[in-house]
């Protein structure tokens, strides 16, 4: 019969192996979905994950937009993978980022008509503080009461969903246009839109800070003592207690930090690809970047490439659902089977199948 | 005064039904937890639930056939985290995570051509004499036989925890797999189980929501009950009976809720609804602070995963 012994040290090979196997399982399974759903299989697959790139008719358009699509789930998944490394889970990063994008708009709109060229500065330093804000209830209330982060962290993004639909429709709403929910347009207002640094290349701040995001996690996780505690604290808690790390302060500074990077994506889509303060604003991608930064590893290079692929599969849902009529939430669930593939594969980077003969001792 | 529109015998009616989706999901992760095992995945099997039941009610036309296809599909997703966790030793909390967020995404696959369409009706259940007592009658023996069977249910995982030899098994193995495992317990049999118990009790919960108390299927419809759920769970210290009274406590925060909107105070409706979640976070942190530290009674094994390495 087959056994599972633990491996001494957990597998390398299929630690970077693994995440290509998941993406592959997927597109198998998915294959095996849109068959079902009456679809052809192939064309379906090559509509989500090539044409968007390749394809000569829709590339000139959505090739662009898979780094406008990208940049928040990276902007996101980085700050997630430093507090999922130590053990701390924040997985309320759709909450944060609307809570950013709230901040960012409202500075925005408090300015309004006004000209200025300290206007967007002053937004992005708004949305990651409003990001930073939301995560600190859940740190706020682990650290002095013991309250598990997973559950706080997550209820608050009902929460933040709430806010957003009151502020869409009351505090925020435009002024000049009767009845409809939902601000102003910030694209049309100069000093503060979010605009392509590059024509068509679909390039903005956000891209920006998102490598400039990426570069710093990756300095930090393995040049300074602070990524050293994370790694510590999270595979073993009592020994990093002895090395001095202090776990409270840990718990500040990982969700601190997840929870302004998930603001500034909020605020850089609402000022850009979103544009205005919308009831439907929030489109998952604070969930979908938990998914981005297991199959990056949580490693923030690893976490690029997840990013671009499960932006990819963004823009090729949407490609499938005017082209295929596929369903919208195919995606949903393409995303879901591939963080559950990624999972179950994951047992070979720290496990051995053996075949033993006879029975079990 | 707004309240005094409010008749009581209403709103406790309105209270136990409001109460009754979360108390089903929260039994059944009791009884998960106390095996050891954190199932985040409480939402993603409510709504596969909630999806499952409302198409197979409507397809057969009973509602008991829906609330069985719900346990069914409840459990068919809690088995892929058993899989998960148990066979292939995945971390639980991402598993769980990843059980919600493929659960949310099926399901609105499902359910696409269900939307809109009216499920078969639960008829309420006939208690004589009882229904005609003055208020009781009106709020407590009017309901659906659903309310009672869950209340049944709080009863028997109670004794099932406390007196039966399985229960003790059972918490054995939550407390200590090791040990438990030293003594010749199947610590993997016993936690599958449970799990399976739990996404059973997810998926009827899940069902209430779309085939009695809303009744429509719509996407995500179950916003976040699963995640109160699991909230309840630390809020009863892990015991069944301190689970239905949170049930309880929280179905009134709701109803009072939806009352003071249809009653139109002057708050906009946005901030009122966000009570139950603001709510269940102030007692999570009153349950888990302080001398009555809750968490004190958690499972000692709750969320370590066991390999026997003999």
């Amino acid at each position: 019969m087959i056994r599972l012994e633990k491996r001494k040290e957990p597998s390398k090979f299929w630690r970077i192996a693994n995440p290509f196997l998941a993406v592959a399982l997927t597109m198998l399974a998915g294959a095996a979905m849109f068959a079902m759903l009456g679809k052809d299989p192939v064309v379906a697959i090559r509509l989500i994950f090539f044409d968007p790139i390749f394809s000569e008719t829709f590339g000139s358009y959505s090739r662009p937009q898979l780094l406008t699509k990208s940049a928040p789930l990276i902007l996101i998944a980085v700050g997630l993978a430093i507090g999922f490394k130590a053990n701390i889970w924040n997985i309320g990063a759709e909450g944060q980022y609307i809570m950013g994008a709230l901040f960012g708009a409202g500075v925005a709109l408090a300015f309004f008509p006004a000209p200025g060229w300290y206007i967007f500065p002053l937004m992005v330093l708004a949305g990651a503080f409003g990001g930073f804000l939301w995560a600190m209830i859940p740190a706020i209330l682990k650290t002095r009461f013991n309250t598990n982060e997973i559950l706080v962290s997550l209820l608050l993004v009902y929460v933040a969903e709430r806010i957003l639909a009151a502020m869409a429709l009351g505090l925020m709403r435009n002024p000049d246009i009767a009845g409809f929910p939902g601000s102003r347009d910030l694209r049309r207002y100069e000093a503060a839109h979010n605009a392509e640094l590059f024509a068509n290349t679909g390039i903005h701040w956000g891209v920006v800070a998102a490598l400039i995001a990426v570069i710093f996690a990756y300095v930090m996780m393995t040049r300074h003592m602070l990524g050293f505690h994370v790694k510590l604290a999270g595979q073993a808690p009592r020994a990093a207690r002895f090395a001095g790390v202090a776990p409270a302060r840990l718990v500040i500074v990982c969700l601190g930090i997840s929870g302004a990077l998930a603001g500034l994506a909020g605020m850089f889509e609402v000022s850009g690809p979103g544009g205005q303060v919308r009831i439907e604003f929030a489109a998952g991608y604070g969930f979908t970047a938990i998914i981005v930064a297991f199959l990056g590893r949580l490693n923030p290079i690893g976490i690029v490439l997840a990013g671009l692929l499960l932006g990819l599969t963004y823009i090729g849902g949407e490609l499938g659902q005017m082209m295929l009529q596929l369903p919208g939430a195919a995606i949903q669930v393409f995303q879901g089977m591939l963080l559950f593939f990624l999972l179950a594969l994951d047992f070979q980077t720290n496990y051995r199948m053996r075949l033993t003969r006879g029975v079990r001792t | 005064m707004i309240l005094g529109s409010i008749n009581p015998a209403v709103l406790m009616a309105a209270l136990m039904v409001a109460a009754t989706p979360i108390l089903l999901a929260a039994i059944g992760e009791l009884v998960v937890e106390k095996s050891g095992v954190l199932n985040l995945g409480v939402e993603g099997m409510m709504i596969m639930g909630a999806c499952v039941g409302f198409i197979v009610a409507v397809n057969s036309g009973s509602p008991f056939i829906g609330f069985i296809g719900a346990a069914l599909g409840g459990m068919a997703l809690s088995l892929l985290f058993a899989l998960l966790t148990q066979a292939l030793m995945t971390n639980q909390v991402a598993s769980g995570l990843a059980l919600t967020l493929f659960g949310l995404g099926l399901t609105a696959l499902l359910g696409q051509k269900y939307v809109g369409i009216t499920p078969p009706r639960t008829p309420k259940l006939d208690l004589g004499v009882l229904s005609d007592i003055p208020f009781l009658g009106r709020a407590v023996f009017s309901h659906d036989i659903v309310v009672y069977l869950t209340i049944a249910l709080v009863g028997a995982v109670w004794w099932f925890l406390k007196y039966s030899r399985a229960g003790m098994i059972l918490r054995a193995v939550g407390e200590n797999h090791d040990a438990a495992h030293g003594l010749g317990y199947h610590v993997k049999r016993v936690r599958v189980l449970a799990i399976m118990f739990g996404g059973a009790c997810a998926g009827l919960g899940g069902a209430y929501l779309s085939l009695i108390r809303v009744p429509q299927w719509t996407e995500g419809m179950t916003v976040g009950a699963g995640w109160i759920a699991l909230a309840l769970v630390v809020f009863a210290s892990w015991r069944p009976w301190r689970a239905m009274a949170g049930a309880y406590l929280f179905g009134g925060v709701v109803v009072l809720q939806l009352n003071l909107q249809a009653a139109g105070v002057r708050i906009p409706v946005e901030y009122l609804s966000m009570s139950p979640y603001l709510i269940t976070i102030a007692v999570l942190v009153v349950i888990s602070s302080g001398k009555a530290r809750g968490s004190l009674n958690a499972p000692g094994s709750l969320n370590r995963p066991f390999h026997a390495s003999s």
